[in-house]
């Protein structure tokens, strides 16, 4: 079995060095480059793969149609490897050597604030699609992932309502990194405002890829013992989750006593782990593979047989989550806003953008705000369930702006909601 | 309120209403958007039809209850559906059946009434686990209950139980010499729940104490310490656990080392890909299991074990043959070479297996643990983790110093001419030897799958610990790397408690560098081949 499969690896190689090739010989002008910028090896693998291929099938989708003002999308991967430097550097080179008219990439906030000094001073266009701390808004940039305001706070107010438990204490978990770190302020702050004590907030923080949780998970029992109802809130990010959810149900801690609501933990992730003992615990989107409407069945339908056609591992049971679903929206919109620029120039995408619409999977029509680069996203509060799926308990009316610069930050206010510069 | 509408409905129990379909307008509001309306259902539920209402109830917690138009289903096994309120299976299965998802709150809910209608079961275990899980929310509105409970249960353990339970729901009491019963009962616990309900007692609210009755509030001072002790006790004993644990996977990860760098003295940068060569071979068990063995999946990890030995071995011996043998006592080219070898199986790995982690998935049998104690739970994975490094030690220590290879691979490391002088085939015990010790990382591969994650990187996380097991313990000792691991391990994570993980991985790995400036040869000093040159 090892052996076909080698052949099989040997013979995809021998394929696609042909058609590079044969792609390269029609002439490089036909076609319009785009850049894919994810982590396909190390920490980030587990959950970065999955947008690489979710931009190759956007890109697949819009080239049966006809590609972009007639001509097709050629895209040029990279593997940055989940190392930061290396991600400037692997954008460096999509920009001047490749000459990408787009970049979809990153998904760590430390591997976006590594490669933005590359594209301002490139000029390129960098699609980030992963939700995020906010306290950034760059020109070159458009953020079709969650704000904190889209995503975080409204997670931890429900885990303060009547629904959610009424947590009182709150433990903060994450990775020690830019994005964890920097929610957590936010957090503080929100929490402090609603008249949560500092006694009564735990924040802990892990390296990378840490695989043993034994003692933060004791002393988040320890925690919530000493008396009112306690929750965490989790900023863990790539495959040290694996380990945290399998320490998490192995200890007994069950969703009804202290609740776990995750920012980075989607469909995708909790495919490596046995989800049996983790049902009721919670992940806070802007997007689940279970929500039923016509775009996600369409999109979810579109992955599955891109999963099959592609060979992924565990094709079977690909999954789409929340960043894909952002990429996806991002590929479509880029395309929207080059027709309506009649260009792929970068400063021109940029004012084209502002005001793009597009039927996402979450059901709604998404807009990108006038003048923020984010997106206007529903908020969906999902509990895991035995099959590694989520239901939804909690969900906002419609579409929320985002508000990049949190409130809670100070000196926010006098920060203005547009790139500056250029 | 609604709780003491609950109870009633328990009290009822006993005089227990004939075998009926439930009314379907009952089952209805279960489907319900709010919450409120939801739980009062559940309520209203057991109240009418408290035998009935069980298996409704368990399939809703088990998110297995349906709407499949107006009527509310059961989902069993294979796709089959049945009504609800009557229980017989609905043959074809209807169309549109939609899942009634329920949230944390209503989960709550439904676990404790349906622990409070397991409270009368006739199984024992089925009893004892309901004693069990009403301590965790027992209060007044549950007292009349219990005593029920209490006066038809015959089993002293379950007993037991009830009677905590009994008086954290009394400790509202307005009778003081009820409060102080309770009060004195509760010493016996071990839960720091308890701790918690007891608390406010010693505590003054103004300038009045929240207990009016001195001889209470001394009681439950005196309680709270003993509660406190017992807690103090069982989380020194969880965190000495947790290092054990941790020493028990750095030893796994580091005896392959202790053979092939201790003994033999080859630098081996490679080590960390053999792991993750048995790592593969438990991910490859489990797939062959799953595609043609799935009754048998749960023990794919025990025929893990030999496999992963040997591939790792395999891959040992291959090394060993083609490249290292030709650079025995060159330890710079060694250690570049097998970098190289390092560099080279990871890229296999990635191409053959993708660059993505794989799923392994813990058997049934490793998952969970056993509570010792309230605030103590030791999870299955971790006792098995520490029982099968001890088994790999001993039989490690067997090898060596008990069979004719054994003998031969001490006698090559001591004095290799002298060896090769009395017949002992020098070059085929170093491949032996070297396979052997790429054998036993394997089964630390193994090992590693079951709790860390297994992808084609995964080495590189574990070469570093690994060698700081075998030089901090004395290059060539095998005693050295079991009390360095351990002793990094305890030490890790009591460091942790204190500090954090950030920090403590800062602490250690500083204090093994000043450790290893004082004293070179580590924690046990012996003369092997490397040492001589």
């Amino acid at each position: 079995m090892v052996r076909r499969n080698f052949m099989k690896t040997i013979s995809a190689v021998a394929v696609t060095a042909a058609f590079g090739l044969n792609s390269f010989a029609a002439m490089a002008a036909e076609t319009i480059k785009v850049g894919v910028l994810h982590s396909l090896s190390g920490t980030m693998a587990i959950s970065e793969t999955a947008l690489k291929e979710t931009v190759l099938m956007a890109i697949a989708e819009i080239n049966s149609k006809g590609g972009v003002l007639g001509k097709k999308l050629e895209p040029v991967v990279v593997d940055p490897a989940s190392n930061w430097p290396l991600f400037a550097e692997k954008a460096r080179q999509l920009l001047s050597k490749d000459k990408v008219a787009v970049v979809f990439g990153c998904w760590t906030s430390v591997s976006r604030k590594s490669v933005l000094p590359v594209f301002k001073e490139l000029n390129g266009l960098l699609f980030y699609p992963v939700q995020y701390e906010g306290e950034e808004l760059e020109y070159n940039v458009f953020y079709t992932g969650a704000a904190p305001n889209q995503q975080a706070i409204p997670a931890v107010e429900y885990l303060m309502s009547k629904d959610g438990g009424e947590a009182k204490r709150f433990v903060l978990l994450g990775t020690d990194y830019v994005y964890p770190r920097t929610t957590n302020k936010i957090l503080r702050a929100f929490l402090k405002s609603k008249g949560v004590a500092d006694a009564d907030i735990m924040e802990e923080y892990t390296p990378f890829g840490h695989s043993d949780y034994q003692t933060i998970i004791a002393k988040i029992k320890k925690f919530s013992s000493e008396g009112k109802k306690t929750a965490v809130v989790s900023t863990i990010n790539g495959d040290s989750n694996v380990p945290f959810y399998k320490e998490l149900g192995n200890a007994g801690i069950k969703a009804t006593e202290v609740p776990v609501v995750a920012f980075s933990v989607g469909e995708e992730e909790l495919r490596g782990v046995d989800t049996k003992p983790l049902v009721g615990h919670l992940a806070s989107w802007n997007y689940f593979m279970s929500l039923k409407n016509p775009q996600n069945e369409q999109f979810t339908k579109m992955y599955r047989a891109w999963a099959v056609k592609q060979k992924l591992p565990n094709a079977d049971r690909a999954v789409t989550n929340d960043p894909m679903e952002a990429t996806y929206i991002g590929v479509n919109m880029w395309k929207q806003a080059v027709e309506k620029a009649k260009s792929t120039d970068v400063d021109k995408v940029i004012a084209a953008m502002a005001g793009q619409t597009f039927k996402a999977p979450s059901g709604f029509t998404i807009k990108m705000d006038e003048t923020n680069h984010h997106l206007h996203k529903p908020v969906f509060i999902g509990e895991i369930k035995a099959d590694g799926q989520f239901t939804v308990v909690w969900k906002t009316p419609g579409p929320v702006r985002a508000q990049p610069w949190s409130p809670f930050i100070p000196g926010n206010e006098q920060r203005k909601d547009r790139p500056e510069g250029r | 309120m609604h709780k003491l509408r609950l109870l009633l409905a328990i009290c009822l129990l006993g005089i227990s209403c004939a075998q009926a379909a439930i009314d379907p307008e009952l089952l209805k509001p279960l489907a319900d958007d709010d919450s409120d309306r939801r739980i009062a259902a559940i309520l209203a539920l057991v109240e009418a039809a408290p035998e009935e209402a069980q298996p409704v109830l368990k399939a809703m917690a088990e998110d297995s209850l349906a709407l499949a138009g107006e009527r509310v289903v059961i989902l069993g096994e294979g796709g089959r559906v049945f009504d609800a309120a009557s229980k017989r299976e609905l043959t074809p299965p209807p169309a549109g059946v939609e899942t009634i998802g329920i949230n944390n709150r209503v989960r709550r809910e439904l676990a404790s009434a349906l622990a409070a209608l397991r409270l009368f079961s006739a199984e024992r275990a089925v009893r004892w686990q309901a004693a069990q899980e009403v301590n965790q929310n027992a209060d007044a509105k549950m007292l009349p209950l219990l005593e029920r409970a209490l006066a038809a249960e015959q089993d002293a353990a379950i007993r037991a139980r009830l009677q905590l339970a009994r008086a954290q729901a009394s400790l509202g009491s307005s009778d003081a010499d009820v409060r102080l019963d309770a009060v004195r009962t509760l010493g016996e616990s071990s839960d720091p729940r308890v701790r918690q309900l007891l608390l406010p007692l010693t505590q003054k609210q103004g300038d009045d104490w929240l207990e009016p009755d001195s001889a209470v509030r001394a009681a439950a001072g005196t309680s709270i310490r003993s509660i406190e002790q017992r807690l103090a006790w069982a989380d020194n004993l969880g965190r000495a656990f947790t290092g054990l644990s941790l020493g028990s996977i750095l030893l796994l990860a580091a005896l392959g080392l202790a053979i092939t760098y201790g003994v033999m003295g080859v630098i081996n940068m490679a080590h960390g890909e053999l792991l993750m060569v048995g790592a593969y071979s438990a991910w490859a068990m489990q797939s062959v299991f799953r595609a043609h063995l799935p009754g048998a999946l749960d023990w794919y990890l025990l025929a893990a074990i030999p496999v992963g030995f040997l591939s790792a071995a395999l891959v040992g011996v291959l090394m060993e043959r083609i490249v290292i043998r030709h650079l025995y006592g060159r330890p710079l080219e060694t250690l570049l070479a097998t970098w190289g070898i390092s560099l080279f199986l990871m890229q296999v790995a990635r191409t053959l297996f993708g660059a993505q982690n794989v799923e392994v998935a813990n058997p049934g049998w490793m998952a969970g643990g056993v509570e010792l104690l309230p605030n103590l739970l030791l999870p299955w994975n971790r006792i098995i983790i520490v029982a099968f490094s001890i088994a790999v030690l001993v039989a490690m220590w067997a090898i060596l110093n008990l069979s004719r290879l054994g003998m031969f691979v001490r006698a090559v490391t001591q004095n290799r001419p002298m060896a090769g002088c009395v017949g002992v085939p020098t070059g085929r015990i170093d491949t032996l030897a070297f396979g052997l010790g790429a054998g036993i990382a394997g089964l630390g591969g193994v090992a590693l799958s079951q709790i860390a994650n297994v992808g084609p990187d995964m080495g590189q996380g574990y070469i570093v610990d690994s060698f700081m097991v075998v030089v901090l313990g004395g290059v060539g000792q095998l005693a050295g790397a079991v009390w360095a691991a351990l002793g990094l391990g305890v030490f890790t994570k009591f460091l942790e408690g204190w500090t954090g993980a950030v920090v403590a991985k800062i602490v250690v790995l500083v204090l093994i560098i000043v450790f290893i400036q004082k004293r070179p040869q580590g924690l046990f000093a012996l003369k092997g081949r490397f040492v001589e040159s």
